[in-house]
């Protein structure tokens, strides 16, 4: 925890550019199929779960290392999102598309955590 | 997509992520790391507030928070919440043996976020602020 400045360059550094990407890819996916279902965040979050089990796997237990904290805190962190998920579904709930933000909400959940493992269990080799 | 809406987003997410952190370190001094209150926390409060913006900004388009939307919402609430980590430790409370917890995180958690935006709307809409009412 004695790292101070430096930790918070790391995480800040890495949250800029993750957020940066959510943005691009959330961008480019409403472009291509459109704002019916909220696709990019689902997309972000998945993707953002593989690369982070597999960095688990690679690199063990969270720490304080650098590393750790510019690509999982900073970069991962900021790059996946829980409010836009949030937002989104109550929104898809708010206009009688009960069973779309349930969808969202189950494939979110089901997909977030079987990518995670994924990651994790290809990083093990 | 004007590079100054990717600018302000990626310092929007910086700060949020900074936050984050500071967040997820105090709650690990405070209450421990056996389950991941931190992430529980920030990801709540986060929901939240984009419920509280998004409510806020479609009522006054064109008031000061909507002039900063991508800074607020894509860029500090997206960078504060986080779903990698949640990821991460549902995945660590199972290896961990903790299937009870895992089980309770990973399906309490989404619910509650959705919830908790909503909340945020209700807020915005209860609540005349002072300053931005006309």
């Amino acid at each position: 925890m004695g790292h101070g400045i430096t930790s918070v360059v790391l995480v800040a550094l890495g949250g800029a550019l993750g957020g940066m990407a959510r943005f691009a890819v959330s961008n480019a996916m409403a472009h291509l199929l459109g704002k019916v279902f909220p696709w990019g965040t689902l997309l972000v979050n998945a993707s953002g779960a593989f690369l982070a089990g597999g960095l688990l796997g690679v690199y063990g237990v969270p720490n304080a290392q650098p590393f750790w904290l510019f690509a999982i805190a900073g970069l991962l962190g900021g790059y996946t999102t829980v409010s836009s998920f949030s937002l989104q579904t109550l929104e898809l709930f708010q206009r009688g598309q009960a069973y779309r933000a349930a969808l969202n909400m189950g494939a979110t959940l089901l997909l977030g955590i079987a990518m995670a493992a994924l990651g994790w269990w290809l990083a093990q080799g | 997509m004007s590079i100054n809406v990717y600018l302000a987003v990626g310092l929007g997410s910086a700060m949020g992520s900074v936050l984050r952190y500071s967040v997820s370190l105090a709650s690990m001094a405070m209450l421990g790391s056996h389950f991941p209150w931190g992430t529980l926390l920030v990801n709540v409060l986060g929901s939240c507030l984009i419920g509280w913006l998004a409510a806020k900004t479609s009522r006054i388009p064109h008031g000061k928070l909507a002039r900063h939307q991508p800074l607020l919402m894509a860029g500090f609430c997206g960078g504060f919440t986080t779903f990698s980590l949640f990821s991460l430790e549902t995945l660590h409370l199972t290896q961990q043996g903790s299937l009870g917890l895992a089980l309770f995180y990973a399906v309490g958690s989404l619910p509650l976020c959705v919830a908790a935006a909503w909340m945020g709307e209700r807020l915005a809409f209860f609540k005349p602020t002072s300053g931005l009412s006309s």
